[in-house]
């Protein structure tokens, strides 16, 4: 067991933590990264389309402010959002600066493309690849500065005193587990923790996210005590390969492609799911629609339906839409060319996560959270392609600043319990949280503790954790995580009523008890990817309740959140975001007020039509 | 409704950016019309459907007992269509051994860690459908890099040869905050294939002389070039990037092969690029002569 002291430490080595990395650094901090994959492997990389920006005559970044908070269906906080807008060109550009390979226009300077929901064609790119490319230029910043990685090191869990009330806790490191070696290794954080784990796609059987995605920063923070916030909110993407849940992009179908049910009907018309836009209908209505007819029995194997090009020919498919022919060739094995590709819904991007202000600090002093993985908020209930990207360079570059500086800012946006408005009373059918003799803080033991001594103690807690888990011959986590993912799948995807809810929820709970009995059998030190992933399916269990609990409380349609038998939005109860803390096990959902007062002006809740 | 945004354009929309298509993936695409054609022609491929394959995985562990001489498993997988290496591999490890050690984590060809050799070749588990392979299906750590356990292979090698070029863009003389350099579209057409590097090794692994010799590799001098050829760096640092590349374990090491460009799974032509590298090496030495 070894201590590591730095200034700032980032867990997580995407977007966000590479441009948290770079701005602690800058401010003359000593950074280093810990991270579970190489930063290049990071699923940042998977990111195509682009990163919105006012960079333009024409454009302003109050035009900017104004589309996203209309996407968000107003659950977007106004000081975030303009934030944002305000910051996105001037982070933006810098990416150019340090030589992003960005797509260019006849005069030299970066493209930018037209994308849903947006005003202004502000969408800057490169090529079909942008968050690859966003994430090497980076990295290489990162290699340039000489920031210390600490790569293939799983974070499993924060150092954090253990006061009664989170808002009196500091956050003074973390607690590593190299992959390679089996050691454990704790992390101390003179100034502060970053946290930028990404999103939690893996809650889902189906999914656009990678297999890393498994949400273990929100999870660690929420046991920590800062609350998650708007986790309900999560967007599904209509049309994602069946066998691997590759994102096949909307340009099939902005050129041309038609989905098809099994009884060979244009269903998007002929079922009036969308009589006007048909195919082009917003995400959450197009895979709604699929879902419908597969319920219905008129789908494909896998529960598929059939996305068709071929009607477009051979020749305008290779030039404007060639990566798709690699995509269904390669990952489905499916020539699109010759046949159809087959396509569902998958899970996408959670616009939710671990609650920050704007300058991405939690409640927990010392404890900052930036990208997927934080909930700062700017997206509110739904979030607007080309949206994200930005996110991680301003919000990362922010958390990055302010953990180097190692002092409480001020800010618009209040965290922690202390900001509740308004209690639940929402009726679970099930006990939430703890479970048994689940590893708690005892509380009030590192009160007075040093940051060696808290990180010491958590070092301690968590080596018996992976003693308890190698020792026990258990059941596989594998079987519980998919039977997590399975009921999430059912019940808590595009379609959401209360009966599903709540049994979801008592799934959950079944998934909880019996992960009790979770044993590792691989018994070696070296590589034990079996003991990390057991570790994973821990934090989706964690965060799969949370999602449901307020998803099942909130009984309206907001977003990308739809309710059987509450079906529009009802700004008189539910314009207010969902926190749930975990409160030492034992969860409590409460609300917090949304802040529609911006810099000038005030947003007006508008109806959402396009 | 108070939900409907209609998304014309959305940020997976970006299959335009192809002015002229690259040769080698006009190759792929080719090679695998045929092998589908192939396929055909022997036989309905729908019939591996309800199957089973089987794969031959590579093991060892230098900790564990009965792994520490290295042998092969067996596992026989139910195939789906669409199925791939990866795939495969999951499901055995979910459904058989929870030991089975190997990298992966996008399964999109992206992350670049799940290069490894199927077969007899260097490629990405994900991005190589089950259906084009002959059975039994072979899959063992690349090879020329010291195994770390099973499939798992230790990539130190790969990461110093690509910090050892420089890997970043170095300009001093930028424009003011707002406004971006400006660069030629043919100039960045000039760079995309080779900024496309995934960093999966498979090309390290494939050439004979990085497996004897100190050799910076192609995925490194590709990086090279990637700023060599970018008109926004200046002079001198393509005059020092051109000297690095020179330097014993560089460009003339190469003995034109082809293997990196054959596994390359992003398709780059990466002997093209060490070959103009060689050219503009030359060209520099002779400014100076
Ligand atoms: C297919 C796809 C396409 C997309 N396209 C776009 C787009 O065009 N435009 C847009 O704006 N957005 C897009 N998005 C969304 C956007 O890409 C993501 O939200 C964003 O990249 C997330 O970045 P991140 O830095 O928060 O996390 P990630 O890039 O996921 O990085 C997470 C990091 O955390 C590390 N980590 C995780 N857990 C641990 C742990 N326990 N210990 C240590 N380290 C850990 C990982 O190693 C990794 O380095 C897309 C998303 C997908 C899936
Ligand atoms: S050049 Fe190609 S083969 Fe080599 S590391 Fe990069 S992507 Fe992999
Ligand atoms: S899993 Fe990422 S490249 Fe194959």
């Amino acid at each position: 067991m070894t201590l590591h002291e730095h200034d700032v430490i980032v867990v997580g080595a995407g977007g966000a933590g590479l441009r948290a990395a770079i701005a602690a650094h800058e401010e003359g901090a000593d950074v280093a990264m810990v991270t579970k994959l190489h930063p290049v492997r990071s699923h940042t990389g998977a990111a195509e389309g682009g990163i919105n920006a006012a960079l333009r005559e024409g454009d302003s970044w109050e035009d900017h402010a104004y589309d996203t908070m209309k996407g968000s269906d107003y659950l977007g906080d106004a000081p975030a959002v303009e934030t944002l807008c305000q910051d996105s060109p001037e982070e933006t550009i810098q990416l150019e600066h340090w030589g992003m390979a960005f797509s260019r226009e006849e005069d030299g300077r970066v493209s930018q493309r037209p994308f849903g929901g947006l005003s202004f064609p502000r969408t800057t790119y490169a090529g079909a690849e942008t968050g690859h490319h966003l994430l090497h230029t980076m990295y290489e910043q990162v290699v340039k500065r000489g920031i210390q990685v600490y790569d293939e090191q799983y974070v499993m869990e924060l150092a954090v005193t253990d006061h009664g009330d989170p808002e009196d806790r500091v956050c003074h490191g973390c607690i590593g587990y190299d992959i390679k070696t089996g050691n454990l290794n704790g992390f101390v954080a003179n100034t502060g923790v970053v946290i930028a784990t990404g999103g939690p796609g893996q809650l889902y059987a189906h999914t656009t996210n990678a297999v890393a995605q498994t949400g273990d920063g929100q999870a660690m923070a929420y046991r920590a005590g800062a609350p998650l916030q708007d986790m309900e909110f999560v967007q599904f993407h209509p049309t994602t390969l069946p066998s691997t849940g590759v994102l096949i992009s909307e340009g099939v179908r902005g050129e041309g492609g038609i989905l098809y049910n099994s009884e060979g009907e244009r269903f998007m018309f002929e079922h009036g799911y969308a009589n006007n836009d048909g195919e082009l209908a917003s995400r959450d209505v197009v895979a709604r629609a699929e879902v419908t007819e597969v319920n219905e029995g008129r789908g494909y194997e896998n529960d598929a339906v059939h996305l068709d090009m071929r009607h477009l020919g051979e020749e305008r498919i290779t030039d404007r839409l060639e990566n798709i022919i690699h995509l269904a060739t390669d990952f489905e094995g499916v020539d699109p060319l010759e046949e159809p590709m087959p396509v569902k819904p998958g899970q996408h991007y959670a616009m939710g996560g671990i609650e920050t202000d704007e300058n991405g600090a939690t409640c927990i002093e010392g404890l900052y959270a930036a990208g997927e993985c934080a909930c700062v908020s700017v997206h509110g209930s739904n979030r607007l392609g080309g949206n994200a990207l930005p996110e991680l360079i301003v919000f990362g570059a922010r958390a990055g600043r302010h953990a180097a500086s190692g002092e409480p800012a001020s800010s618009q946006i209040e965290t922690g319990p202390s900001a509740r408005t308004e209690t639940s009373n929402v009726d679970a059918p099930v006990e939430l949280g703890r479970v048994g003799a689940d590893a708690v803080t005892d509380g009030g033991t590192l009160l007075d503790a040093t940051p060696n001594e808290v990180v010491d103690h958590t070092l301690e807690q968590e080596r018996e954790r992976v003693e308890t888990l190698m020792e026990t011959d258990g059941i596989n986590h594998a079987d519980v995580r998919s039977d997590l993912q399975e009921t999430m799948t059912e019940n808590v995807n595009v379609f959401r009523n209360e009966a599903g809810l709540k049994q979801a929820l008592e799934d959950i709970r079944a998934c909880r008890e019996r992960y009790q009995d979770v044993g590792v059998s691989d018994p070696s030190r070296t590589f034990n990817t079996d003991l990390m992933q057991t570790i994973e399916t821990r934090n989706l269990i964690d965060q799969a309740e949370v999602l449901t609990l307020g998803a099942l409380a909130r009984t309206e349609f907001r977003g990308a959140h739809w309710r059987e038998s509450h079906q529009e939005r009802k700004d008189e109860e539910w314009l207010k975001h969902t926190m749930v803390a975990w409160n030492g096990g034992d969860p409590e959902l409460y609300y917090t007020d949304v802040i529609l007062e911006g810099e000038e002006k005030e947003y007006e809740p508008k109806v959402r039509s396009y | 409704m108070s939900t409907h945004v209609s998304e014309s354009e959305s940020e997976a929309d970006a299959a335009t950016d192809q002015q002229d298509r690259p040769a080698a993936q006009q190759r792929r695409v080719e090679k695998k019309r045929e092998r589908h054609e192939q396929r055909e022609r022997a036989s309905d491929s729908s019939e591996t459907e309800g199957q089973t394959i089987l794969l031959k995985v590579f093991r060892y562990d230098p900790e564990v007992e009965d792994k520490r001489e290295p042998r092969f498993d067996d596992f026989h997988v139910p195939f789906k269509k669409g199925m791939t290496v990866l795939d495969a591999l999951i499901y055995s490890r979910d459904h058989y051994d929870s030991s089975l050690t190997f990298r992966h984590s996008c399964r999109q060809a992206i992350c670049g860690s799940d290069a490894l050799f199927i077969n007899g070749s260097q490629r990405l588990g994900c991005q190589t459908q089950i259906d084009d392979l002959d059975q039994p299906v072979r899959v063992e750590p690349l090879p020329h890099q010291e195994v770390v356990k099973d499939l798992v292979v230790d990539m130190e090698d790969f990461y110093e040869g690509m910090d050892a070029v420089e890997p970043y863009f170095q300009e001093e003389n930028l424009p003011s905050d707002l406004e971006e350099q400006r660069q030629d579209r043919a100039n960045r057409e000039k760079i995309k294939m080779s900024t496309r590097c995934i960093w999966c090794g498979a090309c390290m692994s494939s050439c004979n002389i990085a497996a004897g010799d100190n050799y910076l590799g192609p995925a490194a001098i590709n990086k090279a070039y990637r700023f060599v050829m970018d008109e926004r760096e200046g002079e001198a640092i393509e005059q020092q990037r051109l000297e690095t590349i020179e330097e014993e374990q560089g460009v003339w090491r190469c003995q034109t092969q082809f293997s990196c460009t054959n596994v390359c799974p992003k398709d780059i032509p990466l002997t093209e690029h060490i070959q103009e590298l060689k050219r503009e090496a030359v060209k520099n030495n002779l400014k100076f002569w």
